[in-house]
């Protein structure tokens, strides 16, 4: 095989830079022979996905709306995943958080007491959950070395669960017909929308603020600092007397933190209610995200974005074409695979094997 | 017409919007679909895209119709409930329980556009409510299972305990102990509407347990084919299942909207669509038995054919007393019929349901 | 009390058809990651094996074609992993993340024109001497399809290759750490591919175990979470084919017992009972984790990191 892939020590700036590009114009083209195949216009169906969606003030704030749990989850991931700190159980996070967020607004509207106090409680109460919730891995990895990549995946299923439970049992409507739903929340508890006629709400400035946070403590802190140290230079980092065992602490307690958050800003946001199925996956979505971000709070900022555009595409294409539910699933795969593989690409120095020796002499 | 809870002043108001409404635009009128699984389902969505066609059938280049399948309940489902809103659509019909807050929420902001929504309880000006009697089917589907039963065993695959699918146990419970009075019902949970290895473990396992007809609600025809393979009589659900078993299939119990939405797209076609709530049975067209198996005896399809002609003649209704709760206390007299408003809040066996419902 | 043995026989023999899909699945993610490889698509696998193997069986009317397409489709959807993990260094949660969106989406596309067409399951194995017709040991042991026990063969095969093959060792070695391996020689990206290759291939089988043998049918996610499952049998196994066995027949057979309580009238906590194998699992891995020799000796070192190999 002449041509040779081989990996570089330092990513390739340039290349980082490009490789977006060039996955969105990959995407475009087998979008194009995929929709052609189909029996679709290509080129309507490009449009309906990545021009319509975000072609008005309300599309608009949907992409953010829609971007801002992503977003949430997705940095406060990579602030584990910086340090090898392996958090893939976001999600349960993010339920966990919702519950108690919300178990707490409906508790609170039982007693017969709202004012300005509630929602600030909620979304205390979310970040607390979802800490509770990522705590339990970081102390089964910190006391019995457990894998934390598996403890937290197994979690999450037990967190939806636990979510299942809640409303088919005590955070039930009494008045909801049996249906496993809580009750609506009040006004108090509800987030505040910041575009008449739009569904966004306080979250989503909340989220680009974690995000500058994150961005801010990440470069500028010596807690960044050692995070960073302990996930590219473990031996170094125990020279300087680094802690593994805290990056642990922290990489849970903040993503478990901030998915909480995402959790309960999502009940309390578009959903208004605790519902069993209120998540279409966001902890998960919000993995992919933080890589493809680089883990770079900007970067999952643009990411979150992207990642919600497919979503809003996917969705824009089924209304005004008809597009099957399937392809546009697997259109989506196919962008995040583009998108894996051109980012992997930054890190590849290709080379053709006859060129060596003259390399050689360079 | 079965209606109820009719709303009184506010719906001249909407009739006036009503009409208002259509007389403005002149093309075709755009219906919108919102299905909660893939329209491939042949099972719920794919009872609600036959309605759909049948509204293309009936009213042709009058109507543009436009489906969006598999829409998740969270926030998504007002997302795309706004979109159709937004790009014309001016009736929508939301499949979906899950989509009930998102469709009270959307209507509000598009009080031009009439929403239909399947099996909630919230209405508004611009939102109906309607839903199909399925016990009814479950009454003559009890008869039948009482005539059949050899070993007075009878096998009830459960999805969730919510009072939809315990009305349906009841309604199947109470019919066949009037023919059979020793017969039982046993009541599997899956907790799913749809997980075909889960189903097909269910109705496994009720054979096992002396089984000889099985009831499901949930949505795969798995507890069909399993049926067939093991020699036993079954019901089917959503959708006509003769194929999957065509010897164990009785009969399928089946949703059938075409008459509904061909009426309320006449309806804003007309200018004259209220607000309402249908909860419709045999005599609505909505609840439809498929065609009985072929080796069914006579008298028995007789007999079935009775109960639903007297049901749909209204001299005959499923929850009618006597009927003793499950620890053998009354509850109906004899001669009374439970309401509306209790079948909704159904939430305790009847006698002859074996176990207890999870909490 | 005969009859109780033979209720008892039935459970049992039932348990061994629903682990079946979890066996295959396992085994498959258990191979690759004894070299290091974490794939986190083994749902999607199944999804695409599943779907692929219904369309071929209905095709030619031979679920054993069903079987071999579903494992050369599943094959093909690892190949990507593979790719992408081994040669563009994507991360490997996040690429099995995104396999398993693919695979849904990919099986339902496919699978669209195989909704709600009925299929001639695969059945049971016709033994001679009517060894089948044997109370108890009839149903428990000669009552199967041949999957069943091919499942059970390659679970015992596998237990085998890692102990006593060169292959095996190599395998380990490269999971436990890759740069020495690699410079004694081995092609780690290569047996890695290969692991992951076979691995989607067992996934494509246990899928389509569901929709050949189990509920002969094709439906879209018709796996309900068996892939996540898989996931969390190959820890709870610590790693190794044969316990990896035995936690498929507990995990199945939880299920089982369960739905047959509740048809007896015993009330059940169905969502507590759900999340068993999930929280069992967990207590595993903390209690072998616990022993630094114990974990070390069964999960693999390099699990789930990237690897670059040295220039």
């Amino acid at each position: 095989m002449p041509l040779n892939f081989e990996a570089r020590d330092r990513p390739s700036g340039v290349v980082r830079a490009v490789a977006p590009v060039v996955a969105i114009a990959l995407t475009g083209v087998f979008g194009l022979v995929l929709f052609w195949l189909l029996g679709h216009s290509p080129v309507t169906a490009l449009h309906a996905y990545f021009v319509a969606p975000v072609s008005s003030v309300r599309g608009l704030a949907e992409l953010a709306l829609s971007a801002t749990p992503l977003v949430l989850c997705a940095v406060g991931l990579a602030v584990g995943f910086r340090a090898n700190v392996w958090n893939i159980g976001a999600e349960g996070q993010l339920l966990i958080g919702a519950t108690c967020g919300g178990g707490f607004a409906l508790m609170v509207q039982d007693f017969g007491g709202a004012g300005p106090c509630v929602l600030p409680a909620m979304l205390v109460a979310g970040i607390g959950g979802g800490m509770a919730w990522a705590a339990i891995p970081a102390v089964l990895k910190v006391r019995f070395g457990a894998s934390e990549i598996l403890t937290s995946l197994m979690l999450t299923y037990v967190a939806g669960l636990v979510l299942g439970y809640a409303v088919h049992g005590p955070l039930r409507d009494p008045d909801g017909f049996g249906f496993p739903e809580s009750k609506l929340f009040e006004d108090d508890a509800l987030l505040p929308i910041l575009v008449a006629g739009t569904r966004l709400n306080l979250a989503a400035p909340l989220a680009l603020g974690v995000a500058a946070v994150a961005w801010l403590a990440m470069a500028r802190s010596l807690i960044g600092f050692e995070l960073k140290v302990i996930g590219v230079a473990p031996h170094a980092a125990t020279y300087a007397g680094f802690s593994p065992r805290r990056a642990v602490w922290i990489g849970f307690l903040v993503s478990g933190g901030l998915a909480g958050l995402a959790g309960v800003c999502e009940v309390a946001g578009p959903i208004g209610q605790l519902t069993p199925e209120f998540s279409p996956g966001y902890g998960f979505t919000a993995i992919i995200v933080a890589f493809l971000g680089r883990l770079h709070p900007l970067g999952i900022v643009l990411a979150g974005l992207v990642m919600a555009l497919t979503y809003l595409g996917a969705e824009q294409a089924k209304i005004t074409l008809g597009l099957p539910e399937a392809v546009t699933g697997v259109f989506q795969g196919m962008v995040l695979f583009f998108l894996l593989a051109t980012d992997g690409l930054a890190h590849l120095r290709v080379r053709w094997r006859r060129t060596r020796p003259a390399e050689a002499g360079a | 017409m079965k209606t109820k809870a009719m709303m009184g002043a506010a719906l001249a108001v909407g009739l006036g919007m009503a009409s208002a409404a259509v007389s403005a635009d002149d093309g075709p009128l755009k219906v919108g679909f919102v299905y909660v699984g893939p329209v491939s389902d042949h099972g719920w969505s794919y009872q609600h895209d036959q309605g759909r066609q049948a509204v293309v059938n009936a009213f042709g280049d009058r109507v543009e119709t436009r489906i969006v399948e598999s829409v998740q309940e969270g926030a998504d489902s007002a997302r795309v409930l706004d979109g159709l809103a937004a790009s014309g659509h001016r009736l929508i019909f939301a499949t979906s329980f899950g989509f009930m807050n998102s469709v009270i929420r959307v209507a509000r902001r598009h009080p031009e556009v009439r929403f239909e929504h399947c099996t909630g309880y919230k209405r508004a000006d611009n939102v109906a409510t309607y839903m199909a009697r399925f016990y009814e089917g479950r009454h003559v589907v009890g008869l039948l299972a009482g005539a059949l039963t050899e070993t007075n065993i009878i096998g009830y695959i459960g999805s969730h305990p919510i009072p939809e699918v315990i009305r349906g146990i009841n309604a199947f419970t109470i019919a066949l102990r009037r023919v059979n009075p020793d017969a039982e019902v046993r009541v599997i949970w899956v907790n799913s509407w749809y997980d075909p290895g889960k189903e097909a473990e269910a109705a496994k396992a009720l054979i096992d347990q002396g089984a000889d007809v099985l009831l499901q609600h949930t949505d795969s025809p798995a507890p069909m084919t399993v049926a067939e393979q093991r020699g036993v009589w079954a019901v089917g659900q959503a959708s006509d299942m003769s194929r999957f078993g065509p010897t164990a299939h009785i009969t399928s119990i089946v949703d059938i909207w075409d008459a509904y939405y061909v009426r309320r797209t006449q309806e804003v076609l007309d200018g004259t669509w209220q607000s309402g709530d249908v909860w419709g049975g045999f005599a609505d067209e909505m609840v439809y038995l498929a065609d009985y198996n072929p080796s069914l005896a006579p008298e028995l399809v007789e007999m079935a054919e009775t109960a639903r002609r007297e049901i749909i003649a209204g001299t005959r209704h499923p929850f009618t007393g006597p009927i003793r709760a499950q620890d053998g206390s009354v509850m109906v007299a004899e001669g009374e019929t439970l309401s509306d408003d209790a079948l909704l809040r159904m939430d305790a066996y009847v006698e002859g349901v074996q176990g207890s419902i999870p909490k | 009390m005969a009859d109780g043995l033979a209720t008892v026989a039935v459970v049992l023999a039932g348990t061994l058809a629903a682990a079946t899909p979890l066996v295959f699945a396992s085994l498959g993610e258990l191979v690759g990651e004894k070299t290091g490889m974490l794939n986190l698509g083994v749902e999607g696998m199944m999804l695409v094996g599943a779907v692929a193997g219904f369309a071929a069986a209905a095709a030619t009317g031979t679920p054993f074609v069903g079987f071999l397409a579903a494992a050369a489709a599943a094959a093909a959807l690892a190949a990507l992993f593979g790719v992408l993990t081994l040669y563009l260094f994507a991360n490997q949660v996040a690429t099995g993340l995104s396999l398993t969106i693919f695979g849904i989406g990919l099986s339902a596309m496919v699978g669209r024109g195989y909704v709600g067409i009925p299929l001639d399951g695969l059945g049971p194995v016709a033994w001679p001497f009517g060894l089948a017709e044997l109370p108890v040991v009839g149903v428990l042991v000669f009552g199967h399809d041949p999957m069943v026990y091919l499942g059970l063969a390659a679970a015992v095969a596998i237990a085998v290759g890692f102990k006593h093959t060169r292959l095996g060792t190599v395998l380990k070695a490269v999971g436990e750490n890759p740069t020495a391996a690699a410079a004694l020689g081995h092609p780690v990206r290569l047996i890695r591919l290969g692991a992951v290759l076979f691995g989607g291939a067992m996934s494509g089988l246990g899928g389509a175990y569901l929709s050949l043998v189990y509920s002969p049918m094709w439906a879209e996610e018709m796996t309900a979470g068996r892939g996540w499952i898989a996931l969390a049998l190959v820890v709870f196994a610590t790693w190794r084919p044969g316990r990896l066995v035995l936690g498929a027949w507990l995990f199945g057979g939880a299920t089982l017992v369960q739905l047959h309580l509740q048809g007896h009238g015993v009330a059940v906590p169905a969502q507590l009972l759900a999340t068993l194998p999930y929280l069992a699992t967990i207590v595993v891995l903390v209690v072998i984790s616990r022993d630094p020799v114990v974990i070390r000796l069964n999960a693999p070192a390099s699990l789930g990191k990237l690897y670059t190999p040295e220039r």
